[in-house]
């Protein structure tokens, strides 16, 4: 009977700390889109709504989102190529290499975003052309994200028997490519999707380095958001996020569906 | 049927992407760190410098207060949802596992909304009657930052102990209470060591990412002396290049050293989770 009464107890404590910890991430959330619609901030909701934040933010970054997303999409597609090629490759060398080298290839997620950016610069920095063009901000954030994707995929086709597959093909006459295009990337098309959709949020995100990697020909939508905030009134950062959460929501949101099994391994 | 020749050339891209912006630039960085008045001897000197020395141990002392806290939260509360089923329980973990791919910037705007001048608890400290000079205003300083870092944080960790929690042997617990196990020596000696590979993982991952976060500090600014923010300052302000060189790498050593004994202390759980 203690018992009993003592274990409900601890489940409602739980139970509270749960739901406080719910509210602590969303009531902020919920505030920032709400004073992103408001008049004014200052009057609260008795002012009324308006979309004028958003028009502003529009008008005034369009060309950050817009680079953004086009920075984001390209870092999926090269990282669908190297990623899948490499997870494969990897699958491929004997165990102890293997490690190894995944080991490797995760080193850029340990380094702090900013030394990153730190090395991109002193390393080519000089090349005028390059330092102040889009494609200084993508080669990082392809190197940023690459072991994400890698890993979605590589433990997929770990927990396969692909070697019996391949064989299968190869027996048949199937050469290396053709065994990897038919045959292995059908059966981690799942991985590749939620790699893409991390890749991509990552990616449409990524601040830390960035801030040291953009020009100021070439202001990313985090760099913009940052900006915002320093500079404009409160509505028009919370505007500004309210558009960063429209873009990335769905994307998080598609991943908890896909969530299943990678779920952890992904991150 | 396993040439060596092709898993070469699977391997080639993905290697000179690597090798190129990544293992040429880190070296060059090694070498711009010695390239300043005092030379390779400037590696050694930051860490006798009074400034540098305490901006190393406060940035420190936050990730490693934000990972034992994310950790207590979520081992409670992952635990709890994995077991629990109520109506609501979906929403609930969905809300608690959303803000996972926030950038740092947006944390820091979102925790002004809470702890800001015209933040939530400012607000509800003046409608429970508190005058408006008293306000609570915690966002701009090292609490601000703790407050977003924890925010950033328990997503992360939480959906690795619920996945961990999820596969435990609930037959355990059964067999323990059966027993004459309380609840607490339950979780104590059944469920904690159970979700033990699960909370070195995400702790490690947690603090590698509060050791390097910049655009939280960036967006709350002011005088939050944690060491992305001094790289940042000595890199643009002072234009001490040497300096921030010195002191990014030993920064990433840092960062990249506990990941690694994390990961070793777990097998590849780590490995798994990064």
């Amino acid at each position: 009977m203690a018992l009993a009464t003592t274990s409900r107890l601890l489940d409602r404590a739980a139970l509270g700390l749960t739901v406080a910890l719910a509210l602590f991430l969303s009531v902020p959330v919920v505030l920032s889109i709400l004073t992103g619609l408001m008049v004014n901030q200052f009057q609260g909701f008795s002012a009324g709504f308006s979309l004028r934040w958003v028009r502003e933010v529009v008008e005034q970054y369009h060309g950050a989102i817009l680079l953004s997303v086009w920075i984001a999409t390209l870092t999926v597609l090269i990282n669908l190529v190297l990623g899948t090629l490499l997870a494969h490759g990897l699958r491929r060398t004997r165990v102890q290499w293997a490690r190894a080298l995944e080991e490797m290839f995760v080193m850029p997620v340990a380094m702090p975003g900013i030394s990153l950016g730190l090395a991109m610069i002193v390393s080519y920095g000089a090349l005028g052309g390059f330092r102040t063009h889009w494609s200084f901000i993508l080669v990082g954030h392809v190197l940023f994200t690459l072991p994400f994707m890698m890993r979605a995929v590589l433990a997929v086709m770990q927990a396969q028997r692909l070697d019996v597959l391949e064989e299968a093909a190869a027996s048949l006459g199937a050469g290396p490519w053709r065994r990897l295009v038919d045959v292995v990337m059908p059966n981690c098309r799942n991985a590749m999707v939620a790699g893409s959709l991390m890749v991509f949020t990552l990616s449409i995100g990524e601040f830390n380095m960035t801030l040291l990697l953009h020009s100021p020909f070439t202001p990313t939508l985090p760099v913009g958001l940052a900006d915002a905030y320093a500079s404009l009134r409160i509505e028009v950062g919370s505007a500004y996020t309210l558009i960063f959460f429209v873009l990335i929501v769905p994307l998080l949101v598609a991943m908890q569906f896909l969530g299943g099994s990678p779920r952890g391994k992904a991150l | 049927m396993r040439t060596v020749g092709w898993t070469r050339v699977f391997l080639a891209p993905a290697l000179t992407v690597f090798a190129a912006f990544f293992l040429v630039p880190l070296a060059r960085l090694f070498a711009v760190g010695a390239a300043g008045p005092s030379g390779w001897a400037a590696y050694v000197e930051v860490l006798h410098n009074t400034r540098y020395l305490q901006s190393f141990l406060s940035t420190l002392a936050l990730a490693g207060s934000v990972t034992i806290c994310t950790l207590c939260l979520c081992a409670v509360c992952g635990v709890y949802l994995s077991r629990a089923s109520f109506a609501f329980k979906p929403l609930l973990t969905a809300v608690l596992t959303l803000p996972l791919a926030f950038p740092g910037v947006v944390v820091g705007f979102l925790v002004i909304m809470l702890g800001g001048r015209q933040g939530v608890v400012a607000q509800a400290g003046q409608a429970l009657g508190g005058d408006p000079g008293s306000a609570v205003v915690f966002a701009y300083s090292m609490t601000g930052l703790f407050v977003g870092y924890l925010y950033f944080s328990i997503p992360r960790s939480m959906l690795t102990v619920m996945a961990t929690a999820d596969k435990l042997d609930r037959d355990l617990e059964e067999a323990a209470r059966t027993l004459g196990a309380s609840a607490f020596a339950v979780a104590r000696d059944v469920i904690l060591p159970g979700i033990r590979p699960a909370l070195v993982a995400s702790g490690a991952i947690c603090f590698a990412t509060a050791m390097g976060a910049f655009g939280t500090a960036f967006t709350l600014a002011t005088k939050i002396n944690v060491l992305p923010m001094v790289i940042y300052s000595e890199f643009t302000l002072q234009a001490n290049l040497a300096i921030a060189a010195v002191l990014s790498l030993w920064l990433g050593l840092l960062t990249w050293l506990v990941l690694i004994l994390a990961r070793s202390a777990t097998g590849s759980a780590v490995a798994a989770a990064a």
